[in-house]
């Protein structure tokens, strides 16, 4: 059963994989013929002040996001755990921007923060009306609601999933036992829910290593203003791609999935996400 | 090596499965053009009226993704026969990298295009393209109403240019329209300042790859002028929020909330087709401005002289493609399209036809673009598709930094030039 699966990671994971490490001792600038670099990309990437900025703005995406869609996702799981009609609508609606695809959101919310032409045109909003896309200052903060925006639903009903899970019975006890609202949530509920907040927490962190489209549409292709929003993914398709340097690309990509393996191990380890045990043995 | 053989195998697959099935690419060419390339295309149709057996197989592109395809795809040995391409720097790589074939007089009647609009699809004394649209020199358009109203002339010299801003500024206006998201619109500033203040000659020594010549007073001089520009709120507060794909700058100009906008030819029919009023009545062009104390001359000109048709090297149908570029580019209903669209075609001895042009706001236009390639003793290149690709990036997010003022301009000259070597 399991050769078929490990074949195809094999084609597709690993033997690409292999070629992007190969590629990072490379020079090659994808039309001529290959010739060996050494570790001239190596050195060169990580002497480079650009990859280490790329880098520094990848983790602040990363934690900033984690810090901002883990309430929300939470707080809006919680709502929408609980049955009723109201809250089923509530939370399809709030499921759209999931649907979509990321250059449609891009594109759409490009022209919603237009100052000219977007929200801030309207009478009364002109308060909106900042270079929220454009400033230096602001652009990261912008992406990263816009991310949120997306993807927040997304954890919300990971969590409303998880809040289903947990026996009714673990209420009706603490209520027996005189618990209010607040400590039913801090006793019962979180600690409940602690593993689908390592799910949803490795998916945050270890997805926003990967963000790439929705910032590519949003700065113009180019992770401005200047390099304000180029995180690590976008410096490697622009150098790939736009300066077609294969080999310092793929230096590049290499460091991105030894940074997303180191980063997932590391939730895993410290969550006790490989010691996993049943959430109803405690019962 | 793997890597990108898969995904351009896959790429490529992608977009084959709504092409035409490869068979018919056997028996005639492929060519690979932009979108919005209605009249290339026309001549297309009409080569494949006239040779039914050996069609040409047409694929256009989104103009974002469309130089990585290509790579890719003549890394990976699937390229079409013909290709669309920007001349300069990008087609340079491919020619140094054999992927091109050079194209002589007898073979596709050279002779008959601009001179200057040629250079930049020739290296080493070879030609390798043969102009594929109109000429796109980058031009000043201003709002007749916006500047009347706020008592300005269109500018002329730089001067002009600065007093203009005050005042357009102090009526409430943007001075001057500018997607400088898209950081390419910013370039033509700086391409504009350094020609004029030390003349063409600086950035032909760029070009010709003296890393050194970004150091040249004038780099400085140029780049400090653009910030100036930025400090006395010429682009307005919100520039760098604006996308050039969006037509954001383009409806600020025909709304009537800025006074000028610094555009390549192409906008023209943008605003035909957006504000066809607007355009009529209130629209107005003029040459980028003078510099009275600068080198070069005023009559210089920046922008895309045109985009090229090139042959690849590798392809099997070679007779067949320079019949096409020969016989059905640029040819004379080919000429009437382009200018029936408001777009100049690079050939010579367009009098004529010019003057015979039925629209009066089209006549003066086409002449206007004309006359000025004419008389131009120079036509830059645009700067990011001159220089080798590996330096377009670093070359458009300096400028964007020069442009926010994040860095001096001396800096701009010495990032450039580290960037270079």
């Amino acid at each position: 059963m399991a050769a078929p699966a490990l074949l195809l990671f094999g084609l597709f994971g690993l033997v690409p994989l292999v070629g992007v490490v190969a590629l990072g001792f490379a020079r090659w600038d994808g039309l001529g013929d290959l010739g060996w670099a050494g570790f001239d990309n190596w050195s060169g990437v990580l002497t480079d002040g650009a990859t280490w900025q790329a880098l520094w703005l990848t983790v602040k995406v990363m934690v900033i996001s984690w810090l901002v869609q883990t309430p929300l996702a939470l707080a809006l799981g919680l709502f929408q755990a609980p049955p009723g009609r109201l809250r089923a609508l509530l939370a399809v609606l709030w499921f759209l921007p999931l649907l979509l695809s990321a250059v449609a959101i891009g594109l759409t919310w490009q022209a919603l923060l237009d100052p000219s032409f977007g929200v801030g045109a309207t009478p009364g909003l002109h308060w909106l009306a900042k270079p929220l896309l454009g400033s230096p200052e602001l652009a990261l903060y912008t992406v990263i609601a816009v991310i949120a925006w997306q993807f927040v639903p997304f954890h919300a009903l990971l969590y409303q999933a998880g809040l289903r899970q947990i026996p009714v019975s673990l209420y009706e006890a603490a209520a027996l036992d005189g618990a209010g609202p607040t400590t039913r949530l801090l006793r019962i509920t979180l600690p409940q829910l602690k593993y689908t907040v390592v799910t949803s927490s490795t998916l945050m962190l270890v997805g926003s290593l990967t963000y790439f489209d929705l910032i590519f549409v949003l700065s113009g292709g180019t992770g401005g203003p200047g390099t304000a929003t180029r995180v690590l993914p976008l410096a490697m398709y622009i150098t790939g791609f736009q300066a077609h340097d294969m080999g310092r690309a793929s230096a590049v990509a290499t460091l991105l999935v030894v940074t997303g393996l180191g980063l997932s191990l590391l939730t895993t380890r410290l969550s006790g996400f490989t010691r996993m045990d049943s959430q109803q043995e405690g019962m | 090596m793997s890597l990108t053989t898969v995904s351009a195998a896959l790429a490529l697959a992608a977009c084959g499965t709504s092409g035409p099935s490869t068979s018919s690419s056997s028996a005639g060419l492929t060519m690979w053009a932009l979108n919005d390339q209605t009249i290339l295309k026309e001549s297309v149709d009409a080569y494949n009226k006239d040779h039914p057996d050996a069609k040409i197989t047409l694929r256009l592109y989104a103009n974002d993704d469309y130089k990585q395809k290509l790579r890719v795809a003549f890394g990976a040995g699937q390229a079409p026969d013909l290709f669309f391409n920007w001349g300069g720097g990008a087609l340079n790589d491919y020619v140094k990298a054999d992927k091109v074939d050079a194209l002589t007089d007898a073979q596709v009647d050279t002779g008959r295009f601009t001179p200057s609009v040629m250079e930049s699809a020739t290296f080493d004394g070879k030609t390798y393209g043969v102009p594929a649209n109109g000429l796109a020199p980058v031009v000043l358009y201003y709002n007749k109403k916006v500047l009347k109203d706020a008592g300005v002339e269109p500018p002329t010299t730089y001067d002009a240019l600065l007093t203009a801003v005050k005042k357009l500024k102090g009526d409430g206006k943007v001075p001057l329209s500018l997607a400088a998201n898209s950081k390419w619109p910013t370039l033509m500033y700086l391409e504009y300042l350094l020609d004029r203040t030390g003349g063409s000659r600086v950035f032909s020594k760029i070009a010709s790859g003296d890393a050194s010549a970004w150091k040249d007073p004038s780099v400085t001089a140029a780049d400090q002028k653009l910030q100036d520009l930025a400090k006395a709120g010429a682009f307005g507060d919100n520039a760098s929020s604006v996308s050039y794909d969006q037509g954001a700058s383009t409806a600020l100009l025909y709304t009537g909330k800025a006074g000028m906008e610094l555009m390549g030819t192409w906008e023209y029919a943008n605003l035909v087709k957006a504000a066809p009023d607007f355009a009529k009545k209130d629209l107005g062009y003029v040459a980028f401005p003078a510099l009275t104390d600068g080198a070069g001359s005023a009559k210089n000109i920046v922008g895309n002289p045109s985009n090229f048709l090139s042959l690849n090297s590798a392809s099997t149908h070679k007779k067949a493609a320079l019949e096409y570029l020969k016989d059905y580019v640029m040819n004379a209903s080919q000429m009437d399209a382009y200018l029936a669209a408001g777009s100049v075609p690079p050939v010579n001895g367009l009098e004529s036809k010019l003057a015979a042009t039925p629209s009066s706001s089209d006549k003066e236009w086409l002449t206007f673009v004309y006359d000025l390639v004419q008389t131009a003793p120079s036509f830059q290149l645009s700067w990011d598709q001159a220089l080798p690709s590996d330096q377009a990036d670093p070359l458009l997010t300096n400028v964007d930094k020069s442009f926010l003022r994040q860095i001096e301009p001396t800096q701009f000259g010495e990032n450039m030039s580290e960037a270079a070597q």
